[in-house]
């Protein structure tokens, strides 16, 4: 073959391979509305800020496609094309609404608090820890985050929550924790044992109206928010905002908030901590005087 | 372009194969021109019906896990490290859909050219007598080999990856099999795998981007000094157990992989193909390490991204003679060392990739001169070593659209004999490969991923066939250069 038959034949095929992938997808635009990623000039000015990094959201676009986009698509709205077959669906970042925060009940998280999630991942949902990606890039994202709702540019971040240091693990401690969660209502949803099984369990719903299950304590380890008590108080302190966990920062006081975090950690039978050690020798010895927890302990549960 | 590229004794003239190069460069890039780039450069949106297997699990598209698919990204390394977990509740078996298994299927059809000159050829095509000297060309439609792809958890912390895989005639082999205990007393820094798999090796072939005949291969991975009986490729898969470890983001990595001397063979063979000559009874060893970092970038930027850098060793053995019956060989024995040594980078600045190796191989004089252990070495015999490497370059428009380079250069350190006979020559076996070509991916699920592939190649050996298989197996001039070519369009899909 001479040089300019093989030459011919190289650029001939380039351009019908290519072009036919190229009209393929254009034929394809008709149906579908067109990529919001492409040629959206307001993104390039949001930033966030993490310690010492500062990230812009120009960056973040380019790696919400390769990595977000098939969960949380191309709208923001969690309707990604793997989200129908998700449970719990992904976050709709169009609604600014987050679990995880730092912050009171209703406002938006800080940026510290985004890039923790993606850091951490949510080890009950498909969201991984995204540890992998550097410092930057995840800072970067966090500032893409803040692109998809107007709320990021007409509200500041709530205040975060101050947590006291925690109080000694004793057995007063966790048995006034188990008349809080007695007297909280929180077996309606988690169960008396912490199983997920309260009478409400079966009921619940986000508030985009799909059903949604409580924390199995029995047999998680790791908490969606994550794993240590600090985590623990500030998850019921400041609510899961966009499920059916509310905030108890306008309920309990922080030091009954140490004494409900200790009770809770008895529950995680399948976790060896402190907190479940202590409970089983109390409980050796003086299991039979304590009430059950549940619907006929109005009174308290000890 | 070195002078030992240009006095090569290719029969086209440099200038012309300059031409060349130019040429193909300006049709691709007039080619991608003509696509419209920006509409291809964001994936398809909308509530598009996926293969669901993979989004049933995790629900990631395919750049998720890799830079340009197949290679991974250092994410797809940390899944693939941590044995195919993510590290949430959604790694345990438990939550596979009953009809769900994880499976994929991977072939390319294609279109190729092959052209290979300095082959002894008929001088009058027909005659039957291989009494020339010219070129052995092909060209027409084919396809790939086919990977059967799978690979999960059995368990929390156990995984596994079966991979049959077949040429394109259809005979299929094991190409992959092991069962891996990840993070062993909870540690990601221990974890064993156990069967066949590739190497730890910072750069993959088995990963890698090229698919055409000679661009679609590390020539070094591939490469012994001519006549050395060795057998073994650095880019082969390997039989053995190994022991590896990474920290949480895999950003430290490192593996110990204890080997039979047998190139991966099975059924104590060297080979896993039926008749395979038989395999000794020694092991090898190889160790890797790397080390990843980001690289800051200028102030009020995102970085330059992650670079990496890595070593490895590869200590082996192999037989210079065989137990026999009837001349039937049995087992191998005489075992003689030889080793593999080099470092490789993955190098980012920003949207370029950069992959340096460089790797030194030296054996054993009895290796190199296919002589058993118990005779003794001829006047002249030495010890067979060569270095070399190559540079390959990415450059990534966008996820779906990466433009691909790559040059390599093998040099012939010392032959098995110093005094090489008259008319030979000490560069027998030298190798200059470059390739450069274009991927762009329609489609990339969470499963099923397309991509379109175009590639040119061309390889310059001394003296020797392409390690491609091209050409039509007898050189036509001995010690002067052979130059194969590869011209490649794909359509390489993933299901």
């Amino acid at each position: 073959m001479t040089l300019q038959k093989f030459a011919v034949t190289f650029a001939l095929g380039s351009v019908v391979l290519l072009t036919a992938g190229a009209t393929s997808l254009t034929a394809q635009s008709h149906v579908n509305p067109p990529d919001p990623l492409l040629g959206t000039p307001s993104v390039t000015s949001e930033t966030s800020h993490i310690d010492g990094l500062t990230g812009n959201a120009e960056g973040g676009k380019m790696l919400y496609v390769r990595f977000c986009i098939g969960c949380h698509g191309p709208d923001g709205n969690g309707q990604g094309m793997n989200a129908q077959w998700i449970d719990p669906q992904p976050r709709d970042f169009t609604e600014a609404t987050f679990k995880c925060r730092s912050t009171p009940t209703g406002t938006l998280p800080t940026d510290d608090d985004l890039y923790n999630a993606i850091t951490r991942g949510f080890v009950t949902t498909n969201m991984p820890p995204w540890r992998p990606l550097s410092p930057q890039q995840r800072a970067d994202l966090v500032a893409f985050i803040k692109t998809w709702s107007p709320r990021w540019a007409k509200e500041k971040p709530g205040t975060p929550l101050n947590i006291p240091p925690e109080t000694p693990v004793t057995i007063e401690s966790i048995l006034h924790g188990r008349e809080l969660y007695q007297k909280l209502e929180c077996w309606k949803c988690h169960g008396p044992e912490g199983h997920a099984d309260g009478p409400s369990a079966a009921t619940l719903t986000d508030s985009k109206g799909n059903p949604i299950k409580p924390f199995n304590f029995s047999t998680g380890d790791r908490f969606m928010c994550g794993d240590t008590n600090r985590d623990l108080y500030r998850i019921f302190m400041t609510g899961l905002d966009g499920s059916p966990m509310p905030s108890f920062a306008d309920v309990i006081q922080p030091n009954d908030a140490w004494d409900l975090v200790h009770f809770l950690r008895t529950l995680q039978v399948a976790l060896p901590n402190q907190e479940l050690t202590l409970w089983q020798s109390y409980k050796a010895a003086h299991g039979k005087d304590l009430k059950p927890i549940g619907p006929d302990s109005a009174g308290g549960a000890q | 372009m070195s002078m030992k590229f240009r006095e090569g004794t290719n029969p086209m003239s440099m200038n012309r194969s300059r031409w060349k190069t130019i040429l193909t460069s300006v049709f691709l890039l007039i080619a991608i021109a003509v696509c419209d780039v920006r509409a291809a450069s964001a994936l398809p949106s909308g509530k598009v019906i996926a293969i669901p297997a993979f989004a049933r699990k995790y629900g990631l598209p395919c750049s998720a896990c890799h830079t340009a698919w197949p290679e991974l990204n250092n994410f797809g390394q940390v899944f693939r490290d941590n044995g195919y977990q993510l590290m949430n509740d959604r790694d345990s078996p438990i939550w596979q859909n009953p009809s769900y298994f994880p499976i994929s299927f991977r072939i390319t059809p294609s279109w190729h050219r092959e052209s290979t000159n300095n082959q002894q050829v008929d001088a009058v095509p027909g005659n039957g007598l291989g009494d020339g000297i010219g070129s052995y060309t092909q060209a027409g439609f084919d396809l790939s080999g086919m990977d059967l792809w799978s690979a999960g958890t059995l368990y929390k912390n156990i995984s596994f990856v079966l991979l049959p895989s077949s040429d394109p005639t259809a005979v299929w082999h094991f190409e992959s099999a092991f069962i891996r205990f990840d993070n062993l007393h909870g540690s990601s820094w221990l974890n064993i795998k156990f069967g066949r798999f590739e190497l730890d090796n910072l750069i993959s072939e088995k990963r890698f981007l090229f698919l055409s005949n000679n661009g679609g291969l590390y020539q070094i991975y591939h490469f012994n000094v001519p006549g050395d009986s060795n057998n073994f490729g650095y880019g082969d898969n390997q039989i053995g157990v190994e022991l590896a470890g990474h920290s949480a983001n895999s950003y430290t990595r490192y593996s110990v992989s204890f080997l039979s001397s047998n190139e991966g063979g099975v059924n104590f063979t060297t080979d896993v193909v039926p008749n395979a000559p038989p395999a000794n009874r020694s092991y090898d060893v190889n160790l890797a390490f790397s080390q990843a970092f980001n690289a800051p970038g200028p102030p009020g930027e995102s970085g330059f991204g992650q670079e990496r850098v890595g070593a490895f060793a590869y200590i082996g053995q192999r037989p210079t003679y065989y137990q026999t019956e009837d001349g039937v060989p049995l087992v191998g024995l005489g075992n003689k060392p030889f080793f593999r040594i080099g470092f490789a980078g993955d190098l980012s600045y920003k949207n370029l990739e950069l992959m340096p190796l460089f790797m030194y191989g030296h054996d054993n004089p009895y290796l190199g001169t296919v002589l058993p252990s118990t005779a003794p070495l001829p006047t002249g015999a030495q010890a067979p070593t060569f270095y070399g490497g190559f540079l390959e370059a990415h450059y990534y428009f966008n996820p779906q659209n990466v433009a691909l380079a790559r040059f390599e250069q093998i040099n012939v350190g010392q032959q098995s004999f110093n005094n090489v006979s008259a008319g030979a020559s000490g560069s027998n076996g030298n190798i200059t490969a470059f390739s450069f070509g274009y991927r762009w991916y329609p489609i990339m699920f969470s499963r099923a991923g397309v991509a379109l592939d175009a590639e040119y190649s061309r390889v310059r050996t001394i003296g020797q066939e392409p390690l491609s298989g091209d050409g039509d197996g007898t050189v036509g001039v001995p010690n002067a250069a052979v130059w194969s070519s590869s011209i490649y369009f794909g359509i390489d899909f993933d299901f």
